[in-house]
């Protein structure tokens, strides 16, 4: 069964729908990127997957055992962090909140965890400095991190190289791609990066006017890839 | 010196000022992080100035023991304007804005008609800026002070971590399941009883004060959220005990004193801050 899957689904906000008729799903490994223009809905269609609203029409379901609480969330960051005074240990354990439930403190095995998981994006020698006072990239790293300790199998990426230099980006995808292919963990990354998702993904969805999702081959060849390149002056084909 | 403070606090009265001080200025800094980072500071202020409508409402109605209309309305308040900042068209802090400013006006102008009071702006002054009455208090208010106080310490201590969460990511926090609306509604309610505790302390203009000025001033030296929440507390209780104690022996308005000093450790932490900036490691 497939791990995500969106059937016939409607978005938007206050019943003014954004998109609609999207329909695709996500199996255990994939590499899916979800690309489009900017307000074609891709930021709600992800919020809709992860359960911040509803969707206005269509079903979205989990398979494969996995809970909407258990999406490993990488959002995009908020004025109120720039300025937050919090040890990247902190902010990585926060990611276990989902496992912590109503227990008011984390456990000896969710703190493992986190060190765990900190050790694994080479944050161990950060881990006591201060969120604020890092690089854009560290900075990624720590939410990855973070987003690591809620999932052990899907990640949901929100444009997450927007405002890193390229030698960070490149460093960026790398790290992604290792999760996917030698962790085995599906990604579905926002971007509008279309050349880097083309590079990436091994699935893409194209929202917008008209929807395209299928592999990155069929993308390659489907006539609303080749106006978006063209459009976009994308030369990465 | 020391004399004169051992001699006044042979006094039980001073000493409950003491025990009471210390508890408020404790409990208005704990949540004073949350507060700042989450933009709520502004809440704290539109609050305290409900408050005061309500001391006025209260009064008037001749109450015995108006804390028990003041905290309800104030908590009720603290809960509309939680909802409207989310929710409304009218933009969040516009809307705090017409509920404070409403209440002020509303509260003085029921004042001026309804008092009995010989000495009006006499009362308004020793709401709105704090008064003697922290060293008058009986007994029982003490109490329900104290009770009160351990309950939010106690809130705090409990949810520490959520509120961690809840302040720093919302979005990712509600994608894992936390109940997000819930918390806020929380920190919202312990707020409103955090200010109604306040204002026998340092009275309703100068609440925010007693919230936001140990909170900054932590953020300027320290790291982590855990050691700036443990550093604005310990700074607020210091500050505290330190200004009721010049006003009993200078005989200066205890609300303003107590301000007075914060203000004074908020910047010699500026400084603290300079300095380790500018030295090498340090930052």
């Amino acid at each position: 069964m497939a791990l995500l899957t969106c059937e016939n689904v409607a978005l938007g906000y206050d019943s003014r729908v954004v998109l609609s008729g999207v329909s695709f799903e996500v199996n255990a490994g994939d590499y899916l990127c979800i690309v489009g223009e900017n307000g074609s809905g891709k930021s709600t269609l992800m919020k809709t997957i992860l359960g911040l609203q509803k969707p206005l029409d269509g079903v979205i379901s989990f398979g494969d055992g996995l809970r909407q609480t258990e999406i490993g969330y990488l959002p995009q960051q908020t004025i109120v962090q720039k300025d937050f005074p919090a040890t990247v240990r902190e902010i990585v354990l926060s990611g276990c909140q989902a496992r912590c439930g109503r227990r008011p403190f984390y456990s000896r095995e969710e703190k493992r965890l986190a060190t765990d998981n900190m050790e694994r994006l080479n944050l161990s020698p950060i881990a006591n400095r201060c969120y604020r006072e890092l690089s854009g990239g560290q900075q990624q790293r720590v939410l990855l991190a973070r987003a690591l300790c809620a999932t052990r199998k899907l990640l949901v990426l929100d444009e997450p190289v927007s405002g890193l230099d390229p030698r960070v980006t490149a460093e960026m995808y790398a790290l992604i791609r290792r999760l996917n292919r030698e962790d085995g963990i599906t990604i579905l990354m926002i971007s509008h990066d279309i050349a880097a998702a083309i590079q990436e993904a091994d699935h893409i969805l194209h929202v917008g006017h008209e929807l395209f999702f299928g592999t990155r081959e069929a993308y390659l060849r489907s006539p609303s890839a080749r106006r978006f390149l063209i459009t976009e002056g994308g030369d990465a084909v | 010196m020391i004399e004169t403070i051992q001699m006044y606090l042979q006094f039980p009265l001073v000493r409950y000022a003491l025990i009471v001080g210390v508890l408020i200025a404790l409990c208005s800094s704990l949540l004073g992080v949350t507060l700042v980072l989450k933009r709520f500071s502004f809440i704290g202020d539109g609050l305290s100035h409900v408050a005061f409508g309500a001391m006025a409402i209260a009064g008037i109605l001749h109450l015995t023991n108006d804390m028990l209309f003041v905290m309800p309305a104030t908590i009720l308040c603290a809960v509309l304007l939680l909802r409207t900042g989310q929710h409304t068209k009218i933009k969040g802090d516009a809307a705090i804005a017409m509920i404070s400013v409403g209440a002020l006006a509303i509260g003085y102008l029921l004042l001026n008609l309804f008092t009995t009071s010989s000495n009006l702006s006499g009362d308004v002054c020793s709401t709105l800026f704090g008064s003697a009455s922290i060293l008058t208090l009986t007994q029982a208010e003490v109490w329900l002070c104290t009770i009160l106080s351990v309950i939010v310490v106690i809130i705090f201590i409990l949810f520490y971590n959520k509120i961690f969460a809840v302040t720093f990511d919302e979005d990712f926090a509600r994608a894992a399941g936390t109940r997000v609306e819930a918390y806020n509604l929380l920190i919202a309610v312990v707020i409103a009883v955090i200010i109604v505790l306040a204002m026998n302390l340092v009275g309703s203009l100068l609440i925010s004060a007693l919230i936001i000025f140990p909170a900054m001033s932590a953020m300027r030296v320290f790291r982590s959220f855990r050691s700036v929440t443990i550093c604005s507390a310990v700074l607020s209780v210091c500050c505290a005990l330190t200004g009721i104690l010049i006003s009993i022996i200078a005989g200066t308005p205890v609300g303003s004193t107590i301000v007075a000093v914060d203000i004074g450790a908020f910047l010699v932490f500026c400084a603290i801050s300079r300095v380790k900036r500018r030295s090498p490691g340090g930052g």
